[in-house]
């Protein structure tokens, strides 16, 4: 009541600094702890990981990254066939996919009437939500066989005996293998890249853009030269995030990339990635040395995107400087 | 007079909790995924006739082995036998309760379901990758007049770890010496050739979309999808085909009384009606039980899906155990003891 009695001005001055001040350090304080906690579950990860498969670390050593011979029954277990296949199916996802998910953006940001960015701009967004073990089943069940039809046999039908594309397309014409687990994983990971890309084109101020118009330059070059380059940073992280699903995806490319451990040798060749691998097996994997192998596996695979993430940042650094 | 109240009130909670428990009871278990839609549908049944609730969790049977290992289940179920030696290690008890078997199927165009013969040796081979070609002299001789083509054979397995693989590799461990050096017999092995595909429906839709495919399913799978399956050659020398009957034939056969531990693979039993690759799936109990009730409703349960269970077994397609095996079973279950040393079921 005594305080009734006080200028307003003082009043709510001298009330709300203190409740302000309590409102930062909860706030800091509730930041401070996601972050930490963010950073702790990612090393407890780490740490666990290392534990797990130590066993069959220590037992194959540095062979565990470069033999390809896994075979649950001695419990031997070599692991250069699932990171292979984990490289190259992400790879050619990657190489599939940038192109057109640059296009869609490009397309949604420049070219596109007005009318129809919204509905294109939500589809691409809803492909993303698909589940991937619809795609893993639409691959099999829908896009082998096609592929396999129209695709597969064809290639090899063509190819001249001892040439480059007989060795390319040498495999089983079932429509399953390292290309076709690629194409799914490179649809899958469309839509990420593609949603983030659009958004990093509409941030650029319109300012730029129409300054470049303009100068007189062409819709390529503005894309090109005006507003890719003024979203670079970001466009590698969108990059990288496709490509980190792409490393990871399992249920899709365990469906279609016919699970075999040995080195692929072909497009066409049955091959396995490391995530298809650990969901193969881990269920079932009864000897500790087999469960220590799939969680060493698991290491490994961290250890690539940990890569992945490492170069892309190195190459930001670098482009940085230069220019 | 407070007093008296309180107490009144405590035993009443007392009793109350204890009858809930009881009326409520549930019971846990974790394994195989084969078994599941039968131990789903008993369930389902036994909840409705007793309130007791069971609560599977199909999540392959090596996670089943270490979930009741760790204890934290009541009940785990493996399609794998584990040894009798392996056990008495972890201080378990298995038994069988259903069986089931793997049926190989292909693609053969203008070939009907049971049209091609086929021995446990040419499967291994095939398999091995030796035999490669649909009309190779091996199979036209054990085929004589059959419009076998000359298509490529594709190789078709599981992906992921499965009872049904260890059966099939198992089988081909008995019958080719080639295969239980070079390859073994486990729930994954390192396949020389072919694609692996992921379940009973992968291997089941590589093999429909690859002419000149060969793969192995389930019985039920097999049945239910209506697929162009093998005659098998059996111990008698007989080709039989895959059907409930012929399983439960192998199943007669088998010694169940002198395999300890119940560890029996039903791998080329004797009998001129059994199928050469059947297997039953086992439960795995603690031999020494910490909560006596508990121990009691997870055996009770068992011994009512031996009685009242052949039924709904039969109709999701899997075979009930003979009726000597139920009852050795049973007696069995006096090993199952109490904290107190009693067997927990009588």
């Amino acid at each position: 009541m005594a305080d009734a009695a006080l200028p307003t001005a003082s009043r709510t001055a001298r009330r709300s600094a203190p409740r302000g001040a309590l409102m930062a350090k909860v706030f800091e304080g509730l930041c401070f702890a996601a972050a930490t906690a963010l950073l702790a579950s990612l090393g407890g990860l780490v740490v666990s990981l290392i534990i797990g498969g130590w066993p069959a670390l220590s037992k194959f050593g540095f062979g565990f990254l470069t033999t390809a011979t896994w075979n649950p029954v001695t419990d031997v277990y070599g692991a250069a066939g699932p990171i292979v296949g984990t490289l190259v199916t992400a790879a050619l996802a990657l190489s599939i996919s940038l192109p057109i998910a640059g296009g869609v953006a490009f397309f949604l940001t420049e070219l596109c009437p007005a009318p129809l960015r919204r509905p294109i701009g939500t589809s691409v967004e809803l492909l993303a939500g698909i589940p991937s073990i619809v795609y893993g089943m639409w691959g099999l069940f829908v896009f082998a066989p096609i592929f396999s039809k129209y695709v597969q046999l064809p290639l090899m039908t063509a190819a001249r005996p001892g040439s480059l594309l007989e060795a390319m397309t040498s495999g089983i014409p079932n429509g399953s293998g390292i290309l076709p687990a690629s194409i799914i994983l490179a649809i899958m990971i469309l839509p990420f890249m593609a949603a983030t890309l659009r958004e990093l084109l509409l941030s650029v101020p319109p300012g730029v853009r129409e300054s470049a118009y303009g100068l007189g330059a062409t819709t390529a070059e503005v894309v090109l030269s005006v507003t890719l380059p003024y979203v670079r940073t970001g466009a590698i992280g969108a990059v990288m995030l496709g490509l980190g699903r792409a490393l990871g995806e399992t249920m899709a490319v365990t469906f279609i990339i016919g699970n075999s451990h040995n080195f692929p040798k072909s497009l066409f060749d049955s091959g396995s990635t490391i995530a298809s691998t650990i969901a193969n097996e881990f269920t079932e994997a009864t000897s500790p040395i087999h469960t220590a192998a799939l969680i060493a596996l698991g290491l490994v695979l961290f250890l690539i995107t940990f890569t992945v993430l490492g170069l892309a940042r190195l190459m930001l650094r670098l482009q940085g400087s230069q220019s | 007079m407070l007093k008296h109240l309180g107490a009144a009130v405590g035993v009443a909670l007392t009793l109350g909790v204890a009858l809930t428990a009881h009326a409520a009871g549930s019971i846990s278990g974790a394994g195989a995924t084969f078994p599941q839609p039968v131990y789903s549908k008993w369930a389902e049944i036994y909840k409705a006739g007793t309130g007791t609730n069971l609560n599977y969790q199909a999540i392959g049977s090596g996670g089943g082995i270490k979930q009741i290992t760790a204890g934290t289940v009541d009940f785990g179920a493996t399609d794998k036998p584990l040894k009798p030696a392996d056990l008495a290690a972890s201080g378990l008890t298995m038994f069988p309760t259903v069986i089931g078997g793997v049926v190989p199927v292909m693609n053969l165009p203008g070939f009907k379901p049971g049209q091609l013969k086929m021995t446990g040796a040419n499967l291994a081979d095939i398999y091995r990758g030796v035999i490669t070609k649909w009309n190779d002299p091996i199979l036209t001789r054990a085929n004589p007049g059959a419009p076998l083509p000359n298509l490529p054979i594709t190789v078709v397995h599981r992906a992921d770890g499965s009872g049904t693989t260890f059966l099939f590799t198992s089988y081909l461990s008995m019958k080719a010496a080639h295969w239980a050096t070079e390859v073994g017999a486990n729930d994954s092995v390192q396949w020389p050739v072919g694609v692996g595909g992921k379940g009973n429906d992968g291997v089941a839709a590589q093999v429909k979309q690859t002419p000149g495919a060969i793969g192995y399913v389930e019985y039920a799978y097999a049945k239910q999808n209506a697929m162009t399956y093998a005659l098998m050659q059996n111990k008698s020398g007989a080709f039989v085909k895959p059907d409930a009957q012929n399983f439960a034939a192998a199943a007669a056969g088998a010694k169940w009384a002198s395999a300890p531990g119940f560890y029996l693979l039903l791998l080329d039993q004797p009998g001129a009606e059994a199928w050469p690759i059947t297997g039953a799936t086992f439960i795995l109990v603690h031999t020494k039980q910490a909560d006596a009730s508990k121990a009691k409703d997870v055996l009770s349960f068992f011994d009512w899906c031996y009685k009242n269970g052949d039924a709904a077994a039969g109709q999701l397609d899997f075979v009930p155990l003979p009726g000597a095996v139920k009852d050795l079973v049973r007696k069995s279950w006096s090993k199952v003891v109490g904290p107190d040393g009693k067997p927990v079921f009588r």
